[in-house]
């Protein structure tokens, strides 16, 4: 993509989802799962950023708390320049058409009581004024380019294989011309060859139609495949963003590389050479996350600094940016304590763009 | 690979999306039993209706020379104890008796399945619903249908003269006091259905939750909904019964199934018919209802429709 039309088109700052634990009879808050810590990232124009990480690290929650399917707890998230970290539904619901999410399950995500034209005609019905005529037209061409056979538009949910559904998913997200989709785990529940054919749906579709994806998944081989950076999440906070090639070739986070060295490697060759790197414990308890650095109970090259102060994610000098004292301590020996701008400079974007919605 | 052929297949030309109910139709056709009670609940409902215009006499007139007759052209279901005939009674009283149970259940359905859903989707009326719901199951209700007749009898029926007053007054008595097994089922049904992923892609498309709850609640919460309609047009025939035996209903020769079915228990050595007749009419009419919510329940699902 164009390197001179980075324009973030999501930014989020300091997102923090908490859920309340209650105990008692009273159901008194007794602590909260911070299964989003303070999260900050952008999202460009018409790139996909992998959100990577193991089960339970908030990977899920992160996409849905950026679209705002859930009262956030703190932090900002601006969509193309307008704040909506602390909107209400109802205004919410005039921006719904620009975000839109393509779920995990598809068969859970669909209502089993609605064909599949009452599926895809949905977002259309709530938010498009259109004749019955031009709404049917409309569900036809979505159909269309999704690759599903127009004789379909009566069916239910169950008459359709699994990647069949997620295609219906990925109609239903496209219907209001969207510019920004956060896709989650769109491909966990389908089997391998399904995958590909999904996967490869996404990226025509983003060629076509110029999406952005937050594209959150825990295979990393398919995030190697259709995203252009990629972000790590480890217990609800981001450990290291960078660019794909730069993060799968020098991983610079421990926990990054424990991750891709969990990666089979194709080539028995390399696969002979490979050497896992085994991380030691279990993942602490969203609820209690350690002191200090989140990973330190289990990383392999922990230090007395790590315990006691959080890193934070600051640019590294390979480029990218990275959660780790261990490139902080060596790159900006200052860098820690100051607390300067956290994520990457970048031009004050106040304007509001419209964006094309019909 | 999922690129566009040119009209992919013409010959497969797209229908349009067809009516859903044509579908139930269908599917409510090949359900034999269902078929087999919407047959004996709809002769039920012509016996009643139209009945009375074919066969002539009058359920109040009394005849006493004719007195406990049994089975015979005259009277085909015979006479009672003050010679009225039986056959034009079953008639008028199977009017009133349908009118009660139907509009009982529809009234104790939408009761419950309103406060079902709004306590189960809104989770800050949760609490003063379920609790007033439990209230309700915890009174008990004959004492209470008692109270209610006694309170608002006299004031309904100079209002809306005699036989409409107490027809409110025992519809609104039952359809208040039977709503709450519906509403706790429906909140049941609605709590874990909130938490079904379709309804946060519902969320996510910003749809508002009055057509939430209209799109993607209320249609999936409907066979329990559909169970306790059928088994609930039974329970306020039979309450209706209880109530007018107790002298507490319609007046004593106003005539229901269940008056019929209370005044034939003195003479049940005698004549056995007086209480089989009412018997057998709120029995089929149980029956067939229940059979026609099965076949409906069925024909509304999309999974199983079409097997």
């Amino acid at each position: 993509m164009a390197e001179a039309a980075r324009r973030p088109l999501v930014e989020v700052r300091g997102l923090r989802m908490y859920f309340p634990i209650t105990a008692g009879l009273f159901r008194r808050k007794v602590g909260d799962v911070k299964a989003v810590d303070d999260v900050s990232l952008d999202i460009f124009e018409g790139e996909t950023l992998g959100l990577v990480g193991e089960s339970g690290c908030g990977k899920s929650t992160c996409g849905r708390a950026i679209l705002r399917l859930y009262d956030i707890t703190a932090g900002s998230i601006r969509l193309d320049g307008v704040e909506i970290g602390h909107l209400g539904q109802a205004e919410l619901r005039r921006l719904r058409p620009r975000m839109q999410m393509v779920f995990q399950d598809p068969q859970a995500s669909l209502n089993p009581r609605m064909t599949l034209a009452g599926i895809i005609g949905e977002p259309l019905v709530e938010h498009a004024r259109m004749t019955p005529a031009g709404r049917l037209e409309r569900i036809y061409a979505l159909m269309d380019a999704v690759g599903l056979n127009r004789a379909f538009a009566n069916r239910y949910p169950h008459e359709f294989s699994g990647g069949q559904r997620q295609r219906i998913g990925i109609a239903r997200a496209l219907a209001l011309n969207p510019g920004f989709i956060v896709c989650d785990e769109p491909i966990a529940a389908l089997d391998v060859s399904i995958q590909a054919q999904v996967v490869n749906l996404l990226e025509e579709l983003q060629a076509r139609f110029g999406l952005t994806y937050l594209f959150i998944s825990h295979d990393l081989s398919m995030v190697r495949h259709i995203a252009t950076r990629v972000a790590v999440m480890y217990l609800g906070g981001i450990v290291e963003i960078a660019d794909r090639d730069m993060l799968y070739s020098a991983p610079l986070h421990p926990y990054t590389q424990a991750l891709l060295s969990a990666v089979p490697e194709p080539d028995p060759e390399g696969e002979s050479r490979r050497r896992r790197i085994i991380l030691v414990g279990d993942v602490p308890s969203p609820a209690r996350p350690p002191a200090g650095c989140r990973f330190s109970t289990r990383c392999p090259r922990v230090m007395d600094i790590c315990r006691r102060q959080a890193p934070e994610l600051l640019p590294a000098a390979a480029g990218g940016m990275v959660a780790c004292h261990l490139h902080t301590l060596q790159d900006q020996p200052t860098a820690g304590r100051t607390g300067g701008p956290r994520a990457a400079p970048r031009e004050p974007s106040g304007q509001i763009q419209q964006g094309e919605l019909r | 690979m999922t690129e566009l052929a040119p009209a992919p297949s013409a010959a497969v030309a797209a229908r349009a999306p067809r009516s859903q109910w044509r579908d139930v139709w269908d599917q409510f056709r090949t359900h034999r039993g269902a078929l087999f009670g919407l047959l004996v609940f709809g002769a039920i409902v012509l016996f009643t209706v139209i009945g009375p215009s074919l066969w002539t006499l009058d359920p109040k007139f009394i005849a006493i020379r004719a007195r406990d007759l049994g089975m015979g052209a005259d009277h085909p279901f015979g006479t009672d104890q003050l010679g009225r005939d039986i056959f034009a009674r079953m008639m008028a009283g199977g009017r009133v008796s349908l009118a009660v149970g139907l509009t009982a259940m529809t009234l104790s359905i939408c009761l419950g399945t309103l406060i079902g859903v709004v306590a189960g989707y809104f989770r800050r009326l949760e609490g003063p619903l379920m609790r007033l719901t439990d209230l309700f199951l915890a009174l008990p209700l004959l004492p209470l249908l008692l109270v209610m007749v006694m309170l608002f009898r006299e004031s309904l029926a100079r209002r809306f003269g005699p036989e409409t007053g107490i027809f409110l007054l025992i519809v609104v008595a039952i359809g208040i006091t039977s709503w709450m097994q519906t509403a706790r089922i429906v909140r049941g049904e609605v709590l874990a259905l909130k938490e079904r992923e379709f309804v946060l892609a519902a969320r996510s498309i910003g749809t508002p939750p009055r057509r939430m709850i209209l799109r993607h609640i209320l249609p999936n919460v409907l066979s329990p909904i559909l169970v306790s309609a059928t088994l609930g047009i039974a329970t306020a025939i039979i309450t209706e019964s209880a109530l007018s035996f107790l002298g507490l209903g319609f007046p004593p020769d106003f005539p229901t199934w269940g008056r019929l079915l209370f005044d034939g228990v003195d003479y049940l050595q005698q004549d056995p018919e007086r209480v089989i007749w009412p018997g057998v009419f709120i029995s089929l009419t149980v029956l067939s209802v229940n059979f026609i919510g099965d076949g409906l329940r069925d024909a509304l699902d999309p999974r199983i429709r079409g097997r």
